[in-house]
């Protein structure tokens, strides 16, 4: 088989740990490390060094649609290059028309080339929408975003939509959508398709999927939108450490008052935190500096699918506009007797900011 | 009013997630006494608010032993003040944090010398005494 001949003569991770002199106790320290950006427990890194030490090197195809760039800043400009770095030395980035030297007729052939030489063992990373409307509102090289994802599936092993455009449509799919824009799953359908969502997604969760594809040479467990459950199987509410907040009703009211200050909960100032399903509580961005709750201001959702198109960012969801508001909003009148006040509250600040413009 | 929020018997500043951490060593240094088996808490999948982790590193505090591993950037593995609870820091090339664990157990793994490092060390010991 082609395919195996090709793996034949690409090194493991375990001769590239070598080659780089890297010592077991090292490798004990990358396995321990991939296991935390896998979320995975601790008890895997045993099975995690057995795997990787025989791993090889994959072949990667990144295509770039209707998007802004904005996934590929976050993955390139992730602070932690060192175990990262190994992770992208351990795999074969062979078409990333942002990121290589190659352009045009060049860069094409260099897709080509890797598609032949790793046919059905290669991995497909697509951020961006596909324009349906008028394939010619975005090419590349002269061919449509639709004919060369097509094409370039075809002999992939799986592909990974990266980013709320390539997962769900993002802001070109938003209404009223002018050129058409669909997601990678609603185009490929005989392929493992694995959606990494984030507007953009976070750097660690798009190494994640690339560690996992290495170690394990699959895709991990996803979730009902195809999102690896590993940092998409619980809410940003369910992490939030402003969660005791919650429980005990203790809400930011407006931007500047005590609450906010003491750093309550931002249910009511918009929080999309108890419906969106992401790991940002946890790992945080900006080198584990922070996530977007803990600078003061309210989770927008946008791991979710369709998050443009739910209703104001600083309107309360039990104001009901997102998908489980109504049934959030009986929870927390349940809960902290938040209930009418707060949906009354949220609706007058609504109107405000609709005021304000 | 200030964020810090008393959340039990005794005051833990801050957000109120130290204090079930804290629980959750105790239960593994009760399960090492009695079993041997050692428990590793991965500090990354956990919710801290701001200053908390800073706070739970004070409160288990410096023990007798410290070590530096120089591999891949340095790592910093240290006992607590209670013996047996080991504080684990991995830095990269860069000197980032990649990984911050606790853990629970006699000797971490990771200080013990490997067999694969033992015998390239012994190939490379045979050499120079041709």
């Amino acid at each position: 088989m082609r395919e195996d001949n090709s793996m034949k003569r690409t090194p493991t991770v375990g001769e590239i740990l070598q080659a780089k002199g890297v010592s077991r106790r090292g490798f004990l320290k990358y396995c321990a490390t991939t296991a935390s950006i896998l979320a995975l427990p601790p008890s895997m890194i045993p099975r995690i060094a057995e795997a990787v030490e025989n791993a090889r090197r994959p072949s990667v195809i990144w295509l770039s649609f209707q998007e802004c760039t904005g996934c590929t800043e976050s993955l390139t400009l992730s602070a932690s290059p060192t175990v990262e770095g190994l992770i992208f030395d351990a795999i074969s980035l062979d078409y990333h028309h942002t990121l290589q030297a190659a352009a045009g007729d060049q860069a094409e052939a260099a897709r080509h080339a890797a598609m032949e030489e790793n046919e059905g063992g290669y991995l497909v990373l697509v951020d961006g929408s596909i324009p349906l409307a008028n394939p010619g509102y975005s090419t590349i090289a002269g061919i449509s975003n639709v004919d060369m994802l097509q094409e370039t599936v075809a002999g992939a092993a799986a592909v990974v939509a990266i980013g709320s455009c390539a997962a769900f449509g993002g802001i070109p799919g938003a209404d009223p959508n002018p050129t058409g824009a669909v997601s990678v799953q609603e185009l490929v359908n005989d392929k493992p398709v694995m959606n990494v969502p984030g507007c953009p997604p976070i750097p660690m969760v798009m190494t994640a999927v690339l560690a996992h594809f290495l170690t394990f040479g699959t895709l991990p467990d996803l979730d009902k939108h195809g999102r690896p459950m590993a940092f998409f199987g619980t809410t940003i509410h369910d992490r939030c450490y402003r969660r005791p907040f919650y429980e005990q009703g203790k809400f930011a009211e407006t931007f500047d008052d005590e609450g906010a200050k003491a750093g309550w909960c931002l249910y009511k100032l918009g929080c999309k935190g108890p419906i969106t399903y992401n790991a940002c509580a946890t790992t945080k961005w900006n080198s584990g500096t922070s996530f977007p709750i803990e600078s003061g201001h309210p989770c927008l959702g946008c791991s979710e699918p369709g998050f443009w198109d739910k209703g104001g960012f600083y309107e309360p969801l039990s104001t009901g506009r997102f998908d489980s508001g109504a049934k959030l909003a009986g929870a927390a009148v349940a809960g902290v007797a938040l209930g009418a006040v707060a949906a009354a509250s949220g609706r007058r600040r609504q109107a405000k900011y609709t005021k304000e413009g | 009013m200030s964020s810090a929020e008393s959340t039990g018997a005794r005051d833990y500043p801050f957000y109120g997630n130290v204090r079930p951490l804290l629980n959750e060593v105790l239960h593994a240094m009760d399960r090492l006494l009695e079993t041997g088996e050692p428990t590793m808490i991965d500090l990354a999948t956990l919710p801290f608010g701001p200053g908390e982790l800073e706070h739970l590193e004070a409160l288990l505090g410096s023990g007798e032993l410290c070590a530096t591993l120089d591999s891949l950037g340095a790592s910093h593995i240290r006992e607590t003040a209670y013996p047996g609870v080991w504080w684990l820091e991995h830095r990269n090339a860069a000197d980032e944090v990649v990984g911050r664990f606790i853990e629970i157990t006699r000797t971490p793994e990771i200080l013990s010398s490997q067999d694969a490092d033992i015998t390239a060390g012994r190939a490379r010991l045979e050499d120079q005494l041709d």
